[in-house]
């Protein structure tokens, strides 16, 4: 096959994937919606334990690791910004690029490591045991029954898994403040939220939420793919674990581009 | 290709069936799996589809339970043709059958109770008192009683069949499909799913449908037999005209005789080349 026609069927094969997470999302999101209007029970608690799986199930790790990233974007900032005599300006470097870019994407990956990968293996075993088409014969839509609860946890989790990694990011910036840049901890506090503007930790948090469906889309959507055989399941995992880094990375580009052009 | 016991299908009985297959074709992208399956199962009998590896049978079941769709043909099912019906519709009829499958297909994230309880939670408006009182009663119905709170992990191989019968008798279907109820079990345990499986026929008189390669197992529990051979029906009828058949392939398949080893030259060089040899009949 010639160069081109490889590069057309590849954004052929890319944009029906796209579509295929588009349409499991809408599903899922319909599921949502009609669970509301018809007061179904199993959802709804179903929803509440991924929520403690995805969400205080990270909390520990992700605070350390944004914690460390604070610090390190610190120690950066401060690298330049002291050959101009402007080491204040840490805590703004630091609040800025934690709540607008590191903050969702630090937080993103960690989810996409624990609970994308999960979702695509706990579905791809189903698939392999036959409990997907169990749910099917019994009449039980399995979109509704395992990838709704998921993007609602999802949609909820993230979010504040944003916003509390945007904290211990400052917080790690703060330690390097107190050390080496004439801050106390008060004052460094005060300089970051001197800092940021409302726009800032909301753009952050709309990048979350496009995140958690792109996680959940593609998680779910691989393992409900998968094909038969106990090595099917570890390819799933590992496809949904490439593909959600690297939707979430285009994701987070689209955004990052209307907002710099002035929508956000 | 119909074969020699079909004069004993059920289209000349008087009773109506309650599951109509006509001129069956199901294919997996271009390979056609079933050529043009016919019979009929009657309300309250129990019919084994016999057949070896790859002869489609499993293919047929996963079509009947409408997890395949069909290329043609009809399958009728209380009155309705499966091979048009909407998601609507088989979202209802879904609620009349009842499926165990062969792994037994449990949710592992879920206790056995839990798991029984499902479709009446789901389909049902039981209260759940209700619901726990109707789980009792299943799981008892199937020998599991106090086995609520296990989760299917801790359960052995038949204990997880017998979970999934109950899953499975949950809604009362009128149609119960099992996907080899005995593979994978020790003759004993085996025994104990036929056995339960007779019982289940005796006390509610359910349709049952069973997909299996055990002889042994299938003359035990069968009213009518089906012997598929590579995606065509080569035998329909009683376990006694069964075993009073000659056809060559019903022989082959009842007194287990190997499949003869490729002695001609012509026939070994279309194997290398991956053509399918000739029957040998």
């Amino acid at each position: 096959m010639p160069f081109t026609e490889n590069i057309g069927a590849s954004t052929l094969d890319g944009l029906a994937y796209v579509g295929g997470l588009a349409k499991l999302g809408a599903s899922a999101a319909r599921a949502v919606v009609l669970d509301i209007f018809e007061r179904r029970r199993l959802a709804y608690g179903r929803a509440m334990h991924q929520a403690m799986a995805v969400g205080i199930g990270s909390l520990p790790i992700l605070s350390l690791i944004t914690f460390f990233i604070g610090t390190i974007l610190a120690l950066q900032s401060a690298y330049e910004l002291r050959k101009f005599g402007a080491l204040q300006f840490v805590a703004d470097a630091v609040a800025i690029s934690v709540s607008r870019e590191l903050g969702p994407l630090i937080t993103a990956i960690l989810v996409i490591g624990r609970s994308g990968s999960s979702f695509a293996a706990e579905l791809g075993t189903m698939k392999v045991n036959e409990e997907i088409d169990a749910l099917e014969t019994m009449a039980l839509d399995p979109v509704r029954f395992l990838v709704a609860p998921k993007l609602i946890s999802m949609l909820l989790m993230m979010p504040c898994l944003t916003i509390w990694a945007d904290f211990m990011g400052v917080i790690g910036g703060a330690v390097f403040g107190v050390a080496a840049a004439d801050f106390t901890f008060k004052t460094y506090i005060i300089a970051t939220l001197n800092a940021l503007v409302l726009r800032d930790i909301l753009t952050g948090l709309i990048k979350s939420l496009m995140f958690g469906l792109v996680i959940t889309t593609v998680g779910c959507q691989e393992g409900l793919r998968t094909g038969l055989g106990a090595e099917e399941v570890g390819r799933s995992t590992t496809s949904a674990v490439v593909k959600s880094i690297f939707l979430v990375i285009m994701v987070d580009l689209v955004f990052t581009t209307m907002f710099y052009m002035g929508i956000g | 290709m119909p074969g020699e016991l079909h004069a004993a299908d059920a289209e000349g009985s008087a009773q109506a069936p309650v599951l109509s297959i006509r001129d069956l074709h199901v294919s997996y992208g271009e390979r056609e799996i079933l050529h043009g399956i016919s019979f009929d199962v009657l309300a309250g009998e129990t019919v084994v589809i016999l057949g070896g590896s790859g002869s489609g049978k499993s293919t047929l079941l996963r079509t009947l339970v409408g997890l395949e769709r069909p290329t043609s043909g009809d399958v009728i099912v209380r009155g309705k043709n499966l091979c048009v019906m909407t998601d609507e519709e088989w979202r209802e009829l879904r609620q009349h059958i009842g499926i165990s499958f062969q792994s037994g297909a449990l949710f592992g994230s879920m206790t056995v109770g839990e798991n029984v309880a499902l479709p009446l939670l789901e389909h049902t408006q039981l209260d759940p008192a209700t619901i726990e009182i109707m789980v009792r009663l299943k799981l008892n119905e199937v020998g599991l009683n106090g086995y609520e709170d296990y989760m299917p992990a801790q359960l052995s191989g038949g204990m997880k069949k017998r979970a999934a019968v109950a899953r499975a008798m949950a809604m009362d279907p009128e149609i119960l499909f099992f996907d080899e109820p005995s593979a994978g079990l020790d003759p004993i345990i085996a025994a104990g799913i036929d056995q339960l499986l007779l019982k289940l026929k005796e006390a509610f008189g359910i349709t049952i449908i069973v997909v299996t390669h055990e002889l042994a197992s299938a003359f035990l529990i069968a009213d009518r037999m089906v012997l598929l051979d590579k995606g065509h029906i080569v035998a329909v009828g009683t376990t006694a005209e069964l075993q009073a058949s000659t056809h060559p392939r019903v022989r082959q398949f009842l007194d287990r005789v190997a499949e003869p080893e490729i002695s001609q030259e012509i026939d070994y060089l279309q194997m290398l080349t991956g053509e399918v040899p000739r029957p040998r009949q």
